[in-house]
């Protein structure tokens, strides 16, 4: 009796899936949207930080608006202040998500497999960057346009497209910064931490975000200046204040020329030193490494 | 014949006693040993140092340097005590991210027979005691340096003292409050503690008087038991200045420790209510031992 034998299944094709393999300027960009992506996504899981974020902080300027209030100082000085304290989301990026996070990845076991990926790590680092620059540009605008509102704050802007110049050139000088001490802080352990925590006060007031940084004087002033946002917030107060030009450190095309120095000079640094972290880091074997 | 072990109640006073004590000592090892004291002594220093110092120079540079006026007086003392008020909220609160997340420790402080709050509020004082040292070290550049009024023979010790008992009690209960809410968030809200601290400057009189803030805000002003507190600390360092500004003065010594004492045991019961909701819940959604990297 024939026995009918069930048909064999339609054979597959047996060749190996093709992989698109993503390779020089594609993956490149690929990589920096891939590390962009979770800081943005991330922000939409956790809502919590529209209030701890914008809420918290628009709360504490305001208390540096009631002080200039309680000793009579000119309105202009309200301005000065919700703008400097817009632009404190941006340090606390740099110093918290820029600065530390390499350490923080390391601490996390991440840092290993961004450099095992075929990617650049500059690209991490610029993921980084854009993804933190996107978000805190939201929560500063949101700091910036209520405060403004809350406390009638009067803008006379003398030339906009050279507002919009300086605080292009800012972030870029900012992020650059952010990227090249990213490097350093990968060799550092806890005290990674702590250098982020110590440089927030102090940075404030070295780079004059509640009053003009020329109040310091010259010598400080200068020295302050190797932070982008000493230079940034005075020319943009400049621009956006009519008495801001009496007030100010440096003639506004001055502080756009060394703007554009550092944004080069910390984007060039930056690229290598994370070559040179990177090496050293592999070869003393401190990638993994989790010093508690 | 097998051995028995002891176990010691968690709750009982000296298990308590036991738990801050050591918890106390953990956090004074995790804040100060990463570097040689000398290192920490500066970095203790600069960071509460330099935010007395963006108060100084806004003030000087709309004042003309009028240090003398008590204006100056009562605002360089409220923000030399505010220091406490963000040291030990986040002292405490932190705990939670560090142990969670960076040391990946708490499910087995959970684990053990420990009463958790206790262990919290125990890692706060390690922040307590350095912030202490700040806020004398600022006080005494004040008084040498920037004509801060404070004349020692005319301070009201014992009123400082007990000021200072409650109100650091007070600081550690609302501690415990962000420290139960830190339970159920991310790591990257890891500044709760400072951004409460930066949010209640503004309605504690702590840097200008309450009668500055429009009426509807003076009242969550009033509200808050930091007020009273900062209240007392001016009085009893500088009488003469705190009677210049009319915001309590209606209000006797007695009178200010009363309603201080009672706004802590209020937010003491806040605190034990908000543990227990945040904990359950957080149990309930397994973020005890979270790791959240955004």
């Amino acid at each position: 009796m024939a026995t009918t034998l069930p048909a064999e299944p339609r054979m597959q094709s047996t060749a190996a899936p093709r992989f698109s393999k993503v390779s020089g300027w594609k993956l490149f960009i690929k990589t920096i949207g891939a590390r962009a992506y979770p800081r943005v996504i991330g922000a939409q899981r956790e809502k919590s930080w529209m209030f701890f974020e914008i809420f918290l902080p628009l709360l504490a300027v305001s208390a540096y608006v009631f002080v200039y209030r309680a000793i009579q100082a000119p309105e202009e000085y309200i301005g000065f202040v919700i703008v400097g304290g817009a632009m404190t989301a941006f340090w606390m990026n740099i110093l918290w998500s820029m600065s530390s996070q390499l350490y923080w990845e390391k601490e996390t076991g991440n840092l290993a497999l961004y450099i095992m990926a075929p990617n650049s790590m500059m690209a991490i680092l610029l993921g980084m960057a854009f993804g933190g620059l996107f978000m805190t540009s939201v929560r500063a605008l949101v700091i910036f346009v209520v405060g403004s509102w809350l406390f009638q704050v009067q803008y006379q802007v003398t030339n906009f497209w050279q507002l919009i110049l300086v605080f292009s050139l800012t972030m870029i000088a900012l992020y650059g910064m952010g990227m090249m001490s990213a490097s350093v802080f990968l060799l550092l352990s806890r005290e990674a931490w702590h250098i982020s925590n110590l440089a927030q006060e102090p940075v404030y007031l070295m780079s004059g975000f509640y009053f003009p940084v020329k109040s310091l004087g010259f010598l400080t002033s200068l020295a302050a200046s190797i932070i982008p946002l000493t230079l940034g917030l005075d020319a943009l107060r400049q621009l956006a204040f009519p008495s801001g030009s009496e007030l100010g450190f440096l003639p506004v095309r001055i502080e756009i020329g060394i703007l554009i120095v550092l944004s080069i000079v910390f984007l060039v640094v930056a690229r290598w030193l994370l070559a040179y972290m990177e090496k050293l880091a592999i070869r003393e074997g401190r990638l993994t490494e989790s010093r508690r | 014949m097998s051995a028995r072990i002891s176990v010691t109640e968690s709750t009982g006073l000296p298990s308590l006693v036991r738990t801050f004590r050591l918890s106390a000592w953990l956090g004074w090892q995790i804040e100060s040993n990463w570097a040689d004291p000398f290192l920490f002594a500066i970095y203790s220093l600069v960071k509460p140092l330099a935010s007395v110092a963006i108060l100084v120079v806004m003030y000087s540079v709309i004042t003309g340097g009028d240090f003398e006026s008590p204006m100056f007086t009562y605002m360089y003392i409220g923000n030399a005590f505010y220091l406490f008020v963000g040291q030990v909220m986040t002292g405490i609160s932190w705990a939670v991210i560090d142990d969670r997340e960076h040391y990946k420790t708490i499910k087995y402080i959970y684990l053990a027979p420990i009463h958790f709050p206790t262990y919290l509020l125990g890692r706060g004082v390690a922040r307590f005691l350095i912030t202490s040292i700040s806020v004398a070290v600022t006080l005494l550049i004040g008084v040498l340096f920037l004509d801060v009024q404070i004349i020692l023979a005319q301070v009201n010790w014992p009123l400082l003292l007990i000021s200072l008992i409650i109100g650091v009690n007070m600081l550690a209960m609302m501690g415990l409050i962000l420290a139960s809410i830190m339970l159920l968030m991310a790591h990257h809200n890891w500044g709760l503690g400072e951004a409460v601290a930066g949010a209640l400057y503004l309605f504690s009189g702590a840097i200008f008087p309450l009668e500055v803030l429009p009426p509807a805000l003076r009242v969550i002003g009033y509200l808050m038991p930091t007020t009273y507190w900062l209240e007392l600390i001016r009085r009893s360092l500088a009488g003469q200045i705190a009677g210049t500004y009319p915001t309590l003065q209606n209000l006797s010594n007695t009178q200010l420790l009363g309603i201080l004492l009672l706004l802590s045991i209020l937010f003491a019961i806040i605190s034990a209510i908000t543990f227990r909701w945040c904990d359950h819940r957080a149990r309930e959604r397994g973020l005890i031992d979270v790791v959240t990297n955004y």
